[in-house]
């Protein structure tokens, strides 16, 4: 089978995976706005759940809520029997050693917080160097500026090139003696572009130097491997891989993780505590003070549950056809140019477009019943970069099809028409 | 779809694209910078404020439609009133674009921008070149913000 995709044919997808069959899984999506079929395409923002997740949730209050890891009574057991399962299922998910690797948090910004907070304050020194690139999400780079100030610490950027890409070989050059972490997206919201963090650890390490991932966007559209990718750590959140807000997860390697001071005191943390000495709790639980979100767990291993159903494989295979359809068509119409043309890319369609504010783009898709993002998707560097205040952007999502392109394309026509 | 033509009259996309005093005053005594960090508008307003009056007003800067052709047609009806004027046009402009106004026909051209009130995640690109004029005449040394 040729991996080339041909157009209007269909590129090879599965055949087991229905998109139509999957659609039914996900109540939100049959309804309408402004009196048309709603079409969400802003999934890189947050994904809808489907009834599995919702329904974890709700069985979870309606017959096992209770506290976590002290109660002797059967709801108790219950309730961390449950949590505890999904530790395991993220641990499968994202091929961890270890079950203690995984750490609940409430999303990937809380997940990178930890890591510039705890491993960041007690290894990144005055005169140090933190490396990120210029394409990441405000959420990776401010918890470093917040550490840099802190420390006196410099914030380093790798460049990206015109299409969106790291330019690896200038990546390189700024790995030295004073990097003491560094800090990359394994897929990029505003752009799409995939990052080879494969290599980019590799170069790290050669040099003794950490790599935290933030896989904010990976982690709904490909198979992670965080084993193969030999990352010291991950950060994921729930809301984006089809489960609920406030709900994320932080891998880190043992190694790491026992060397590393709490994040945050108090219950559930610690060993024994009394006032002159406090023990800390083992992995993971050094790291999870307080009574957690047990609910949205639940929920986020149903989500998990969900996902293997499907398989990420088929996902990755049918976004990438879905992608593939809506660059073609979207480039096909004159006036509008694609930022973000990564040679490797999911799941993100950026566009600007000639004397169109992007913001006027959103209202009008929006009364076609069209969910798009239009703004600086938390990532001004991005912006400042092509030199552009904003873009609009396309995001695809497993239940998303060809048609729902295509009403994004007529969409974009009628925005011309009113504006143009 | 009468609602986004609401929107998007005609005189608000002529202005949007022809823009009126779109340009910086060299004599202005007043400025001022409006953003919006969510969808990066960003406006600089520049009076000439004369014996309590505006002498003359400008702007430059990027935005949407909606914002780019508030700003313009605000510099048009502000040149050549007081100060007080200014704000009494601001605060009827604000009720306008809110919803909290009649159809506007006090505001003169301004009431194209009754159809804003329809769409009140645009309100802060109506109302931006405003709160900047508003912080220029006041003197206000920060940016402002709609957000």
């Amino acid at each position: 089978m040729s991996t080339v995709a041909k157009f209007p044919e269909k590129i090879h997808v599965a055949s087991s995976y229905d998109v139509r069959k999957i659609r039914k899984d996900f109540p939100i999506l049959h309804q309408t706005v402004h009196g048309k079929p709603l079409v969400y395409l802003d999934n890189a923002a947050t994904t809808q759940k489907p009834l599995a997740v919702i329904e974890a949730i709700e069985n979870y209050y309606r017959r096992d809520n209770s506290n976590i890891h002290r109660g002797v009574h059967t709801l108790s057991e219950r309730a961390t029997e449950a949590y505890e399962k999904v530790r395991v299922a993220a641990q499968k998910f994202l091929n961890a050693a270890d079950h203690k690797e995984i750490i609940f948090v409430r999303g990937t910004t809380e997940a990178i917080n930890l890591v510039a907070q705890t491993y960041g304050r007690k290894n990144v020194g005055n005169g140090d160097e933190v490396l990120i690139t210029a394409m990441e999400h405000h959420s990776n780079i401010v918890p470093w500026q917040l550490l840099c100030d802190e420390k006196g610490a410099r914030l380093r950027v790798a460049p990206i090139n015109d299409r969106g890409e790291l330019q690896l070989d200038e990546f390189e050059k700024l790995l030295g003696p004073k990097t003491k972490i560094v800090a990359v997206g394994h897929l990029s919201n505003a752009l799409g572009t995939i990052n080879h963090v494969r290599d980019i650890v590799r170069m790290a390490h050669a040099r003794n130097i950490p790599v935290l991932v933030d896989g904010a966007q990976a982690a709904p559209r490909m198979q992670v491997d965080v084993q193969a990718l030999d990352c010291d750590f991950y950060a994921l959140s729930g809301h984006k891989i089809y489960g609920p807000t406030g709900i994320g997860i932080l891998y880190g390697k043992t190694k790491l993780l026992e060397a590393m001071p709490p994040y945050q005191g108090g219950g559930d943390m610690i060993a024994s505590v009394t006032f002159d000495k406090t023990v800390y709790n083992r992995l993971p639980y050094k790291f999870e003070a307080g009574t957690p979100n047990i609910a949205d767990t639940i929920g986020l291993g149903a989500a998990f549950e969900y996902l293997n159903q499907l398989g990420l494989e088929q996902i990755e295979q049918h976004e990438a056809d879905l992608l593939a359809y809506a660059t073609k068509s979207v480039e096909a119409i004159s006036g509008v140019q694609l930022i973000g043309t990564a040679k490797e890319k999911a799941g993100v369609l950026s566009f600007v477009m000639e004397d169109i504010h992007p913001h006027d783009i959103g209202t009008i898709l929006d009364t076609e019943g069209i969910a798009v993002r239009t703004g600086h998707h938390c990532a001004q560097p991005v912006m400042q970069r092509f030199g552009i205040p904003a873009t609009a952007r396309a995001s695809f999502g497993l239940y998303n099809t060809r048609e729902e392109v295509d009403a994004l394309v007529k969409g974009i026509r009628r925005v011309q028409e009113v504006l143009g | 779809m009468s609602e986004l033509r609401e929107l998007y009259q005609e005189v608000i996309l002529e202005h949007s694209k022809k823009p009126k005093n779109f340009r910086a005053i060299e004599t202005a005594n007043h400025k001022a910078e409006g953003f919006n960090p969510l969808c990066g508008d960003h406006f600089t307003i520049y009076v000439d404020v004369k014996d309590g009056a505006i002498n003359d007003i400008g702007f430059q800067g990027s935005g949407c439609a909606i914002s780019k052709a508030s700003a313009s047609m605000m510099t048009q009806m502000l040149k050549g009133k007081t100060e007080t004027e200014a704000e009494g046009i601001f605060t009827r402009f604000h009720d306008l674009v809110t919803g909290h106004a009649g159809d506007g026909q006090d505001l003169g051209k301004l009431a194209v921008f009754a159809g804003v009130s329809e769409f009140p995640l645009r309100v802060k690109c109506a109302t931006l070149a405003w709160h900047a004029m508003r912080a220029a005449l006041n003197g206000d040394q920060e940016a402002v913000s709609t957000e």
